[in-house]
């Protein structure tokens, strides 16, 4: 509904706060914002730097944090293609076909977002390791999956499996299969139908799925901490670096470290927030 | 550019350093406080090992609680030696034919290269008056100790205050049991490893005593600042032994076996001794022991055979599902 603004014979656009209680509630609301988010946000910067910026670059720059914040974008690099491409699929064959089994198909998709993250390693950890199920089959051949980067990149997959395909299902349910149907009686073909019709109805949602999947990915803990080992510079994500240092008393660096993570997180936050104005969510 | 980024990931993707081609690696599970202790250790054992065997090695670290590490490799965790803080836990290996049964035999002193006791860290000015393992089961005395199921440094915590009781009520196993779940219900939160149990008392503040090995609240005190806490050594503690060894499944299949045993007998060398000292364990090698001797306390301890009757009853009796620390654990 539009309300023209210049109208006299309305008292003003409704949409702007009248009463007193109006902008309490606001008040409250940028209060308990700035309480829960950003002072915390804060105090996690300004820890990081209580020593000086020497201390806090050497924090950051310690081998064994700058390999936990390497190996953490690498989990990214590896794990958001993976389930774009997953989730593109999944979206595609629920939204486009029709077949027997298929609410029970995406109830499996969104098993991930049910299930608490240790629970996801030590199903892992039951089926990959040692005395797990598939642990001496795989010992067998010389495969090591669990404590190494593997293990963490299996780990943040199943976690963050549902969240591009959560996204794009919808959508596509939405669009419906009339462009595609067009394009395919104008004479294109499958690839060119992806590329020149599917993917543009979808872009945004994607990327906006492609955003949360990363954000959760270089924040997860639970999950990797059971199949990491936690072997120092080598298994250790940026997450479990954190609570490593503070354990080890250096509190500083347990901070420095964590406003690492915040500001990747902040730079993801702000990728959605932009994503978000583009596909009006 | 392309090829060190290249190198980079396949050095991360394989766990191996390809700039340090020739440097071999060696994996050191342990329990949680050791931190400090093997950071130290592995600093001067590189340049050692270097002098001696004219090579390159590098060894990593994994800390958590002991029976959670032995676990862990059970489950694929590839140590190539252990530095545990439990009989129980390398038998546990033992078990899984990762180490030989007689693991116990192959270094000096029941394979334990130093010693410490359960002992307890306290606020500044002991305003609780906290003195001995009586004073535990006060009502206004809130704990502080690991969870004894995957804890090692717990399960002596357990097993150290049982002593005591067994001799202060004169093996009645009622008042005993009593005792100790008025103990275990005084714990307010029970963390995994010792090391998160020390700094849920000293970074979140919660409890009026912190039952953990003397070793780490003589270093505790020296990292915080003496005028923040004070040690309190009780009347009597247990022998807590800290049992090392080699993973034979692993080193042979590895090819680590040379290295992996150096690195245990460097435990035992004088250096070895020198450093495990500095950093409040206590010794047997005659040098250090009479160097760091100022920093312990005369303490009466008694053994795991004297008062239990040695680890495998003790595995039996008490640790056992439905065993007698289950009978007494009663907020888990």
């Amino acid at each position: 509904m539009q309300i023209n603004p210049a109208d006299a014979s309305l008292p003003a656009d409704p949409r702007r706060p009248q009463s007193a209680v109006a902008w309490g509630l606001i008040g409250l609301a940028y209060l308990m914002a700035g309480a829960v988010l950003l002072v915390p946000l804060l105090l996690i910067v300004v820890t990081g730097f209580r020593e000086g910026v020497g201390v806090y670059v050497a924090n950051i720059v310690e081998p064994e944090t700058l390999h936990a914040i390497f190996l953490t974008v690498l989990a990214a690099i590896v794990v958001v293609p993976i389930n774009v491409g997953f989730g593109i699929a999944a979206a595609w064959l629920v939204t486009r076909y029709e077949f027997r089994g298929k609410r029970l198909l995406i109830t499996f998709i969104e098993i991930p977002f049910s299930v608490s993250p240790i629970v996801a390693g030590v199903i892992y950890l039951f089926l990959y390791g040692g005395q797990g199920l598939l642990g001496p089959l795989l010992a067998q051949f010389d495969i090591k999956l669990m404590f190494t980067v593997w293990a963490i990149f299996l780990v943040s997959l199943f976690v963050t499996s549902p969240f591009v395909a959560r996204e794009l299902i919808p959508l596509m349910q939405q669009q419906g299969g009339e462009d595609e149907e067009a394009a395919l009686s104008l004479g294109a073909n499958g690839r060119q139908i992806f590329w020149h019709v599917t993917l543009p109805n979808i872009r945004w949602a994607l990327l906006y799925g492609a955003v949360l999947c990363n954000a959760r990915v270089i924040g997860e803990f639970g999950a990797v901490s059971v199949v990491s080992g936690a072997i120092r510079g080598q298994t250790n994500t940026l997450p479990l670096q954190i609570e490593l240092l503070f354990n080890d008393f250096n509190v500083t660096g347990a901070f420095a470290a964590a406003s690492t993570l915040a500001l990747l997180a902040v730079l993801t936050i702000i990728l959605k927030s932009v994503l978000e104005q583009k596909t009006g969510h | 550019m392309n090829k060190l980024f290249t190198t980079a990931v396949a050095a991360i993707l394989l766990g191996t350093a390809p700039v340090l081609a020739q440097t071999t690696e060696i994996l050191n599970v342990s329990y949680d406080i050791s931190r400090e202790l093997f950071d130290a250790v592995n600093a001067k054992f590189v340049p050692s090992y270097k002098a001696s065997a004219n090579a390159d090695v590098k060894v990593n670290q994994s800390h958590a609680g002991s029976s959670k590490q032995a676990g862990l490799i059970l489950e694929g965790l590839e140590a190539d030696v252990v530095t545990f803080n439990q009989v129980i836990d390398v038998d546990t290996l033992a078990k899984g034919e990762f180490v030989t049964a007689d693991w116990k035999s192959k270094f000096a002193n029941n394979a334990s290269p130093f010693y410490s006791l359960p002992a307890f860290l306290v606020r500044e000015g002991n305003p609780k008056a906290i003195k001995d393992w009586a004073d535990l089961a006060r009502d206004d005395v809130k704990i502080i100790f690991p969870n004894p199921k995957t804890s090692g440094n717990g399960r002596y915590t357990y097993l150290a205050a049982r002593a005591w009781a067994t001799e202060a009520f004169a093996g009645d196993e009622a008042k005993i049991e009593e005792y100790l779940k008025k103990v275990f219900s005084n714990v307010p939160v029970f963390e995994t490893g010792g090391r998160a149990a020390t700094t849920t008392f000293v970074e979140n503040k919660i409890g009026d005593v912190l039952i953990t090995f003397e070793a780490e609240v003589l270093g505790t005190i020296k990292q915080l600042g003496d005028d923040q806490y004070d040690a309190v050594i009780p009347s009597v503690s247990l022998l807590a032994e800290f049992p090392i060894a080699v993973v034979d499944k692993v080193v042979d299949k590895r090819g680590t076996r040379e290295i992996a045993t150096a690195y245990l007998n460097y435990l035992y060398s004088p250096e070895g001794q020198d450093i495990a000292g500095s950093l409040f364990h206590r010794v047997h090698e005659a040098a250090a022991a009479e160097k760091y001797k100022g920093q312990f306390p005369e303490v009466r301890l008694v053994t795991v055979e004297d008062v239990f009757g040695g680890w495998d009853k003790i595995k039996a009796d008490h640790f056992a599902e439905g065993g007698l620390l289950d009978k007494v654990f009663v907020n888990q």
